[in-house]
């Protein structure tokens, strides 16, 4: 199965991740990202952050996680290629993502993104979950 | 039926949606745009006006700007007004980049004094001025100096170094809304905010060196202290991550306030408080923390293309006199008074992706310009031609002082990629004299002048409706992008 694909819009770029439970489609949706801004394949994982979300439903607890990668990105100066996340009871999650300090030497670059929209955003439970977003470039 | 059937012409280039559209309508929908254009403007777009003409307090029209587009719960292109008492104002009618906006610098050179330099100003330009995604400003910013930069914006910028006290009086609320509150800014804006001060960002985000190239106005140029031939500097920037941040925790905050007040809207994105909630004060406050992070960012990097030009060409800036002609705000909210069916009445207007176009006698005018109308600066492509205007009458009763913002892009970055070649596009820009300098081959492709709407067209518009008037057209001479 497909990990994740993008989809045309005009102004932006949006993402569909797939994954066999809620926790494996997250983690597909922050290589997505990421694959966005550079190439994950080129992204060692040699340094870990771990957060936390609590949301109020499902698509709030995507666009938050989403947000929070764009976070420590920008903060840490890093780029992510490895995603663990264990969605818990009451919309809240786990992550632990690895990656590296961004070096423009090595890693590809190529586009900024702004932020994570709620246009058209789902997380589809049925068995496999697919989840979509928009991001904002 | 579709909603095209609905729509009037009111005159050349200017078209409404009735109030009777859609019986949740408050005010009718307005929208300028070439008549060329009508049918092949987006339903989703047109849709997305009357979305806002549903909401409450709305005065008047809901506006749709030449160049309006497609975005996030209001258009792009878009301008509403609401009353103070029965209004509300909402994120999304402002945008991601809070205070995304345009800087022009003017100078008293000509294309004789730089030619020869071009390649190594491109150079140092693109060097002093940090761009791209994941990009760092060069200073660091203490924690408790974020603080500053939020309440006082340009000022502080000024007051550290960087950049002329004059500069300020020609700047878009002299570059600092008062009412910005950097005690009610997340942590995470602030820290999303330290590292990126003084710093270009990415996507259409640029910086160009260019020359006057023809004046539509000679008088009011004269004003604006622009003569054809002038080398003049054209920054398009925002507030960064910082404002992207606050942005998206106001939409988190709005979505549960539009619930908690009951508000009906046609699309989520649309969420919003009453202007009289905490929640609303709140985020006008943090919005205005969110617009001075943008000017304080563009005061920065005007003084770090003065220092590259005095390096280049070993002169003073004061002695090239590199003053500001003026620093316009393109995606913000603002209390303005405005006349509604002859009564003086006071608003919030929300500009998304609209350029300010005050006319003449306006007090929010610099002095100096307050003649004429203020100065409309909009920008076009990379490689393209950008355009001065000024503010008229015809705005202020029209458009609460309103007009377009640049081009619209017509072409996902995906097609563009596989239509355009980076290599071919600077080869091509390079035999009609003008250089580039970008961060990848990436955003040289996004970015391809085919990608967008035609500025030529939206400025023309503005033009003719009388929205703004032409002043002078700037060309590029060499661009630098993140």
């Amino acid at each position: 199965m497909k990990k994740y694909e993008y989809f045309e819009v005009t102004a932006d770029i949006g993402l569909k991740a797939y994954g066999k439970d809620i926790n494996e489609a997250f983690e597909n949706a922050g290589l997505a990202i990421f694959n966005i801004i550079s190439d994950t394949d080129n992204i060692d994982a040699t340094k870990e952050i771990s957060f936390e979300v609590t949301s109020e439903d499902d698509v709030s607890l995507l666009y938050d996680y989403l947000e929070e990668l764009l976070f420590y990105h920008e903060v840490e100066f890093m780029l992510f290629s490895q995603f663990h996340v264990e969605v818990g009871d009451g919309y809240s999650l786990k992550a632990t993502i690895r990656g590296e300090e961004i070096n423009w030497d090595k890693h590809e670059r190529k586009t900024e993104i702004k932020a994570i929209t709620f246009h058209e955003m789902y997380v589809k439970r049925n068995g496999h979950v697919e989840l979509q977003a928009i991001v904002d470039l | 039926m579709s909603i095209k059937d609905e729509i009037k012409k009111v005159r050349d280039n200017v078209y409404e949606i009735p109030g009777s559209y859609d019986k949740t309508m408050r005010a009718s929908g307005r929208f300028y745009i070439a008549d060329e254009f009508f049918d092949e403007l987006e339903e989703g777009a047109i849709k997305q006006i009357v979305n806002v003409a549903c909401l409450p307090g709305v005065q008047r029209y809901s506006i749709g700007l030449p160049d309006i587009h497609f975005g996030y719960g209001f258009p792009i292109g878009g301008v509403a007004a609401f009353g103070l008492r029965n209004g509300i104002v909402s994120p999304g009618g402002v945008g991601f980049d809070i205070n995304c906006g345009v800087r022009l610098i003017k100078s008293n050179l000509t294309l004789e004094d730089i030619e020869e330099h071009l390649d190594e100003l491109t150079e140092k330009l693109f060097k002093n001025i940090p761009s791209g995604v994941g990009s760092k400003g060069k200073i660091k910013l203490k924690e408790n100096e974020i603080n500053d930069v939020l309440d006082y914006g340009a000022e502080w910028a000024v007051e550290n170094g960087y950049g002329w006290k004059e500069d300020l009086e020609v700047l878009e609320e002299n570059g600092r809304m008062v009412d910005a509150d950097s005690s009610i800014v997340s942590d995470k804006a602030k820290k999303r905010g330290i590292p990126q001060l003084g710093s270009l960002g990415s996507g259409n985000h640029f910086l160009e060196v260019q020359i006057v190239d023809e004046i539509y106005d000679e008088e009011v140029a004269k004003v604006f202290g622009l003569e054809k031939g002038m080398i003049v500097i054209m920054i398009h920037s925002g507030s960064r991550g910082c404002g992207h941040q606050i942005c998206s925790d106001y939409l988190r905050v709005m979505d549960k306030a539009y619930k908690k007040y009951k508000i009906n809207l046609g699309d989520r994105q649309l969420a919003c408080a009453p202007l009289d909630s905490k929640e609303a004060q709140n985020y006008i406050q943090a919005m205005a923390a969110a617009a001075n992070y943008a000017w304080a960012n563009r005061q920065m990097m005007t003084h770090w293309i003065r220092e590259t030009f005095e390096e280049v060409l070993g002169k003073s800036a004061k002695d090239m006199e590199m003053d500001i002609v003026y620093d316009v705000a393109h995606n913000i909210a603002k209390m303005e008074t405005h006349k509604i069916y002859n009564r003086e009445e006071d608003v919030l207007v929300h500009r998304k992706g609209a350029t300010r176009a005050f006319g003449p006698g306006r007090e929010e005018v610099p002095e100096k310009y307050r003649a004429v109308g203020q100065p409309v600066l909009i920008p076009g492509t990379m490689g393209t031609a950008s355009y001065v205007l000024h503010g008229t009458e015809t705005a202020m009763e029209e458009t609460f002082g309103s007009t377009a913002h640049g081009a619209g892009r017509v072409l996902s970055r995906s097609k563009a990629k596989k239509q355009y070649d980076a290599d071919e596009i600077t080869n091509d820009l390079q035999s009609k004299g003008i250089k580039i300098k970008a961060t990848s081959k990436h955003v040289i492709e996004e970015e391809a002048p085919g990608a967008y709407k035609d500025v030529d067209s939206v400025v023309r518009v503005s033009h003719e409706t009388g929205i703004a008037k032409l002043v002078a057209k700037v060309k590029p001479l060499s661009v630098c992008k993140g």
